[in-house]
Parts: C-alpha cells; structure tokens; sequence
C-alpha cells in the first residue's frame, strides 16, 4: 500500500484513538497514539491476515499480540478499520457489555484477540508458545507482539526471551515500543532498562531498530526482520516512537498515558488529525 | 462395609506419567512442558517417546504458563508439569490472564502437592493451591486419589475443552481404584454407603478415610465415603443426597481449610441442606519437614482425625 495511504489511515486512527477514550474519560491515548502508524503499517500491509473470517487458530495466518494491552483503543481501531468488526463497535469501548473491554480480552469474542492481556510480559511468552505451534504445523507464516519499553521491567519478559534463543524460536518479531516513558515518568528515571540493544543482542536475538513514526523505514525494517526469520534466532524490533504522536500537547509527555482528553482537549486535538476516512 | 481390592502401592505422580505417555502414544495433539522437574513428574517416558512433543522451559514457570496457552493457539493441547506451589501460587496471575480468562485448553498438571511432599519443609509444600484454582472462572479442578485413578483422570482431561488444574503427589499409597473405571469429571465416586455419617475426601485422605470407615464400622457406625475427585465443578448432587440421608459431613482433605473442598462442601449445604459439618484439614498453618506420614499425623489430617471428626458431627446431630 502507498505511504500517503498509510498515513492516511493512521491519520483516522488516532481520531478515532481520543474520541474513544475521551467519551468514557477513561483508557491510554499516550501510548495509543504513538504505535498508530505502526500498527496501521502492520494490519494494513505487512500481515497475511484473513480480517474477515476471524478463526483463533489462525492457521496459515500471521498472528499479532498485544502483550502492552492498555493500549486497547489504538488496537480496536485498527482492526476495526481494517475488517475484522464493525467500526460502529468502536463507540462501546469500555462500556458496559461491550466486547471492547478496557484491556482486550478473549471472553466476549472479540474478533481478532487471541488472549487477554494487560497484566504486562505475559504476551512474549504466548507469542513464542503460538509460534512454536506453527512450526510444529509446518505452517511458515510469522508472529508477531508487541511490548512497551516499560513492561519490560517485568521478569517474565526475559524468561521468554531466553526460551526462544535457546530454543531457535525464529519465526517471531517482538516488537518494542521504545518510547521512553512509563506510569510514573521517563523509564530512564523509574527504572532503567540500560543498553536495551545491547541486553536482547546478549540474550541471542537479532535486533533492528526503526522509526515508529516513518512509514517507510518501518516497512524496510519489517522486510528485513522477515527475511531474518528461519536464521535460528528471534527477531525484536526496537521501536523508536513519542508518547502521544499527533496531538501537539500530548507528545512526549508520560502525563498522557493512562488520562484521557477533556472535550476542550478533545476539540483541540481533533483540530489537528484529519477525518480521512470517517469518524465512527 | 465393603471390602475394597488393592491393586498394589505407588504414587500418583506416576499415575500421571502413565496416563501422559498413554496420551503421547493416542492423542496427536498433546504436547507436554516441564520445568525442570521431568523425573519428578514422572514425565520421562512421554519424553523418550515423543522427544518433538515435549518442551524443556528451565527454571521458569511463568514462561511456560504463557507459553502452554500460546500452544493452544493452532490446536495442540498441553501439559504442563512441574510441583503444585510453581503450578499455582507462583504464576497465579499468567494462570488467571493468559489462561482461565482467556479460556486456553491448558492442562496444569501439579505434582508434590501439600504435606505429603515431606522432607522439604514448608516453601515446597503447598496447601492453598485448590482454593486458588477454584476461585478462578472456567477452571476445572481435579485432586484425584490414588494410582489408576490419577492416570484415569489424565487421560479424561484431554477430552474436555478449557483450562484443567490437576493435582496429584509424591507418596506411595495403595492402590484401591479398578484400572478400567471410568473416570467422569464432576461425578463422584460413591464407595461406600452408609446412613449415620456421610464423609467426602479428596486425594490422600480417601484413602486415609477408607481406613477411617472400617474403624468406625467395627464402632457400629455406618458410613457413607465419596470420593469428591473433582472440586469443580462439585458434584452437589452427590453430596445433598448423601446428607440428606445422614444428616451430618466429614470432609477431608490434604489441604488449608480455609478455600478447599470443606468450604465448597459447605456452601453447598447451607445454601440448601445445612447440616453439621467437620473438617479434617489443615488448620491456618504452613508445614514443615518430616516424613509424609508424620506430617499428616501432627497437622491432624491423619486416618485417626477422620474417625474423631466423624465421632463429633455424628454427636452434633439434633
């Protein structure tokens, strides 16, 4: 897909992102927003994906997971826009009886979501049991997940990462959300994660880095990660990306992770994100 | 009083084994993890003849709980395999996430459950894990109690689809259910009938109660002893039947009070038939190192306990 098109459609990701956390004044704009071109990159032309007969198993599909599941509302909108539901199910977004609960769950059979998450550094290890299934299938499509920087503070994270290593787990790409900060400040601050690089290289996996907000870096990025996949390694992705991308006084900031907009800051954001495909 | 067929003595843990390497042998699709611990579960024979099946995690329980309900995704159904405290208490929260909400077909399989552990002492010798699995939606608990029964139970879980928790243990008992009894999840085994007193045990203490009842018979009493195998879904039929006739319970379990089968047996029957009720359990306490049999004597979840608990809710009857 062209990049104009891309961003276009990131474009309305992120409307739809703060429109649906500011009309439950609750849910995470900040990280949301920031892997908007990711994800919409991923589901709209990086992923082998069959968005309009969702089955759990996914055989001969490539298969994502949200390990970082706060950032539900960027999810929802991607894999509304991009067939899986009905857009219109994205103004149910934590409410009562939606399927869109305030971290993805798997209960209430939401198309697309494979496993809960939200409790962070549980998706790594889900990804790499999903992928090592697939092997076992002799099925060659990819797994993919996804991480915030912050929850890789959690132990689990690197019991997984180690597991795959050792056990030549190469056909997943984890991605990390590298943007910096976290609940209670800049991650550097609240606990550091060091040479982040340096740490995945020492535990035997590839590691590229990309731009999360360049289209077309990611798409190389992505190209190669892929090529790389069958080499005997796991792949991880760091991804550099601002908290809040898109919206001029949410970016860069860790206030925003988890507080959602006012309708005046709501007006005032919408004011710079174009309605390129229709607001839900 | 029915004379029961012993069937020789072994451990549930390799009722496990045996009923897994049967599942390696029938069941394409069961693919097996451990943590470390494959001589301890008994998981070698599975291992030797299904190397591609069986999944070495290391020290990491957590990874494997993650990685058992990502393996369901694409149809396998695994089991995983290492002690009861690193099956539960340690990866509560990637049980309850990643598997019981998120309804992944993950067989828990846990092995040194409570006391009987033994030598180990107290950080190894879980008693609260069936409270913490059976507060959980969508989970199946099973605490089956002897041999056969262990390697019946294993083999039935593959067959139901969700999230199972398994508990099984370490000491050689003897061996008192048929090889080919079928074992239905939820339906209790009713061993002996009886009118004065209605005991429901779980794991060892079945067998522990099957001691219990003949002491009690020689006393002229007439026991009523079910093996609760399955904690949930409780098989309440079973239990208001029995006590409607006896109108008195002893439960018995090798497990914390608070949280395991009493309470559910209780619930039960205050919602619908209170009735006196003893517990033969462990009483708010962590253990500690010694043999399986003398901890089970100085916790107080020892035969003798039973025949007293069975004495004192028959004496509290109206």
């Amino acid at each position: 897909m062209e990049t104009t098109e891309l961003e276009r459609i990131a474009s309305q990701v992120r409307r739809d992102i703060v429109r649906m956390v500011a009309d439950v004044n609750s849910g995470h704009p900040g990280g949301s927003l920031g892997c908007a071109d990711f994800l919409t990159l991923l589901y709209f032309d990086v992923m082998k994906i069959n968005t309009s007969n969702f089955t759990m198993d996914g055989i001969g599909e490539d298969l994502f997971f949200l390990s970082n599941g706060h950032i539900s509302p960027v999810w929802y909108s991607v894999l509304a826009r991009s067939g899986y539901f009905p857009i219109a199910d994205l103004a149910t977004f934590r409410k009562l009886s939606s399927k869109l609960q305030g971290h993805p769950s798997t209960d209430k059979k939401l198309p697309g979501v494979r496993v809960a998450s939200g409790s962070l550094g549980q998706g790594l290890s889900v990804g790499i049991g999903a992928a090592v299934v697939k092997k076992m299938n002799k099925d060659a499509s990819f797994v993919y997940t996804l991480h915030g920087d912050g929850e890789l503070q959690e132990g689990q994270i690197w019991e997984a990462a180690m597991y795959a290593a050792a056990n030549k787990v190469d056909n997943i790409i984890a991605t990390i959300d590298y943007n910096g900060r976290q609940i209670d400040g800049d991650v550097e601050d609240v606990l550091s994660l060091g040479n982040l690089a340096e740490k995945w290289k020492a535990f035997g996996w590839i590691v590229f880095e990309m731009d999360g907000h360049n289209m077309i870096d990611m798409k190389n990025v992505l190209l190669k990660a892929q090529s790389s996949c069958g080499e005997g390694k796991p792949i991880v992705i760091i991804m550099k990306t601002e908290m809040g991308q898109g919206v001029d006084f949410m970016v860069g900031s860790h206030k925003w992770h988890g507080v959602a907009p006012n309708p005046e800051q709501l007006e005032s954001a919408l004011a710079q994100l174009e309605e390129t495909l229709g607001d839900y | 009083m029915v004379e029961f067929e012993i069937f020789g003595n072994k451990d549930t843990r390799s009722g496990f084994g045996e009923g897994l390497a049967e599942l390696g042998r029938t069941n394409e699709n069961v693919v097996a993890l451990c943590a470390d611990l494959t001589g301890s579960l008994k998981m070698d024979t599975f291992l030797k003849e299904n190397p591609e099946r069986f999944f070495q995690v290391g020290i990491a329980e957590a990874n494997m709980m993650g990685m058992a309900a990502g393996m369901t995704i694409g149809g396998k159904i695994p089991y995983t395999g290492t002690f009861a405290n690193f099956s539960t208490g340690r990866v509560y929260d990637q049980i309850r996430q990643s598997i019981a909400y998120s309804q992944k077909n993950v067989k828990i399989c846990a092995s040194h459950a409570g006391l009987t552990l033994g030598e180990d002492g107290a950080t190894h010798q879980i008693l609260e894990d069936i409270g913490m699995m059976k507060m959980l939606p969508n989970m199946t608990v099973i605490v089956p109690c002897d041999f056969n029964q262990t390697k019946q139970a294993t083999i039935a879980i593959s067959k139901h689809v969700g999230p199972v928790y398994l508990r099984f243990g370490r000491p050689v008992m003897p061996i008192f259910v048929k090889p080919d009894a079928e074992f239905v999840i939820g339906k209790a085994d009713v061993l002996t009938e009886g009118t004065d007193v209605t005991i429901i045990a779980c794991g060892h203490l079945v067998w522990k109660s099957i001691e219990a009842a003949k002491i009690l018979t020689e006393k002229g009493i007439s026991v009523e002893l079910i093996n609760m195998h399955t904690i949930k879904p409780l098989d309440e039929e079973a239990i208001l039947k029995s006590v409607r006739k006896t109108k008195c319970v002893v439960t018995a379990e090798e497990h914390m009070a608070n949280g395991g089968l009493g309470d559910s047996v209780a619930q039960v029957l205050s919602k619908n038939f209170p009735a006196p009720q003893e517990y033969v359990a462990v009483d708010d306490s962590f253990g500690e190192s010694g043999t399986p049999m003398e901890l089970m004597t100085k916790y107080h979840i020892d035969t003798q306990d039973v025949v007293d608990a069975a004495l004192k809710t028959i004496g509290r009857k109206g």
